[in-house]
């Protein structure tokens, strides 16, 4: 099996496709990585749900202010046209249709679009944070995540097995292995690596991947 | 009218037995600490109140405020969206013990349950947690042709909210992210109380600067130079401190 994308290499693809000037939710973790890698020329907003848009990158250690922090808790910055504002606001911005794009990560997601990001079950200490807040909304919801679980049990599957954070909402996935849409409740294949073959690549996914036109070559650089 | 309290423990004096208090805070920022410190050490000292219903973001982080108000068991239960953090060991080991009720709330569908809960709005809909577990129960309709979940307002007896700068009459500003939740639980509760970190006389305050204006506070208490909840415990310290 050839070399699978790291981690800062599927959130490189992933930034690739946001525009300049677009309105970006990046959840804790992977898709936080996102924020990285903007091409050259293109300068998204950021959002994040506690209360800031515009924010800046991470200060330097001893320089943080706990007063401005992410979702994820972790201290940002300010850069110019940074805005505060309450969490009625925060969430009006995310389910009143107004962020261009939402990137959350993902346990499991179904050809329909339905996401499993919040529970493993019914162990432990159950959150949702602003999961299913995010995934109504915003104009294009993607999904960053590992094509397999650890096992190797494929995390593209026909329907979720894990509870779920959403119906029907996620729009494209980018994993380790492939660019994944999701149309009318198929997955259609828009990009792979090229040193994986189409059999290998369904023998990992859950559900069919479908082809409609030319499946391009994933290549990312090394990040 | 001023409506300014002398110190902390007059603040929250007036909370009772079961009543429900919101606690602004996403984390540590805006976390009204000296408030919560204060309504602990009237518990040590009267064992009240206790059994109340605590409504925040977080459990709380370490050993301090939010996390100290549960591990000195005066909280029956906590709404919240994110019970999980960096440090959340106090309401993680009580939860699981059985000895605290959790109601999870979808974090955009609180705030807007605290928003409507000060607009007199009884109920909305949202198309937040269709479909999922947290939407069982709860009546779905259908609008344009979509599916949305009916949730109910949320209200408090009390209030408990960390402001920057804030008049006598109530006026408050707040510091950065530090505002999440405050503006709304401010005028979701029947008596709101703040710690504000510059206390000022009216006219002080640009009035197109406020943020929340005076007639959803009762009480405001200065407490400069409060204390960050992160930078208790990089401290690792411990409320109330243990005696030697």
């Amino acid at each position: 099996m050839s070399a699978r994308l790291t981690p800062a290499q599927m959130a490189w693809r992933a930034a690739q496709d946001i525009a300049d000037g677009a309105y970006v939710n990046l959840g804790i973790g992977l898709p936080e990585m996102v924020a990285r890698f903007q091409p050259p020329g293109r300068e998204a907003v950021f959002h994040t749900e506690n209360g800031i848009l515009g924010f800046g990158k991470a200060p330097e250690p001893g320089q943080e202010d706990w007063d401005l922090i992410n979702a994820g808790k972790k201290a940002v910055t300010l850069k110019p046209g940074t805005a505060f504002f309450h969490h009625a606001d925060s969430f009006a911005m995310v389910r009143g249709g107004h962020l261009d794009v939402a990137i959350l990560g993902a346990y499991q997601v179904a050809e329909n679009g339905d996401l499993a990001n919040w529970s493993t079950g019914p162990k432990g200490v159950p959150a949702v944070g602003g999961a299913m807040d995010l995934v109504h909304g915003a104009k294009q919801v993607a999904v960053i995540t590992d094509h397999t679980t650890k096992d190797g049990k494929p995390k593209l599957l026909e329907a979720c097995t894990l509870p779920l954070t959403g119906v029907g909402c996620v729009t494209r996935v980018y994993t380790n292995l492939a660019v994944v849409d999701i149309e009318g409740g198929r997955f259609i294949l828009r990009e792979k690596l090229p040193a994986i073959s189409l059999d290998e690549l369904q023998s990992l996914t859950g559900a069919t991947l479908h082809i409609e036109g030319a499946v391009a070559d994933l290549n990312a650089p090394e990040v | 009218m001023d409506k300014t309290m002398p110190d902390l423990a007059t603040a929250v004096a007036g909370i009772e037995d079961g009543m429900t208090v919101m606690i602004g805070g996403f984390g540590g920022s805006g976390a009204p600490i000296e408030l919560i410190h204060a309504l602990i050490d009237r518990f040590k000292a009267t064992e009240h109140p206790k059994g109340l219903t605590v409504v925040n973001n977080n459990a709380g982080n370490g050993h301090v405020g939010l996390a100290a108000l549960i591990e000195a068991g005066m909280v029956a239960k906590l709404i919240c969206s994110f019970p999980r953090s960096a440090d959340p060991v106090v309401f993680t080991e009580m939860y699981l013990a059985g000895k605290i009720e959790l109601e999870l709330v979808p974090q955009g569908t609180l705030a807007e349950r605290i928003r409507a809960g000060g607009a007199g709005i009884p109920a909305f809909y949202t198309p937040t947690s269709y479909g999922t577990d947290l939407a069982k129960g709860k009546p779905v309709a259908e609008f344009d042709g979509r599916p949305y979940v009916q949730e109910r307002w949320l209200k408090a007896d009390y209030a408990l909210v960390k402001a920057h700068k804030g008049d006598t009459l109530g006026n408050l500003t707040y510091r950065m992210a530090g505002r999440n939740f405050g503006p709304l639980m401010c005028t979701a509760a029947t008596t709101t109380i703040v710690q504000v970190s510059h206390l000022l006389e009216p006219g002080a305050l640009d009035p197109e600067a406020v943020v929340t204006p005076g007639i959803f506070v009762q009480g405001v208490v200065e407490v400069s130079d409060p204390a960050q909840e992160e930078d208790l415990n990089r401290a690792k310290a411990v409320y109330p401190e243990v005696a030697q």
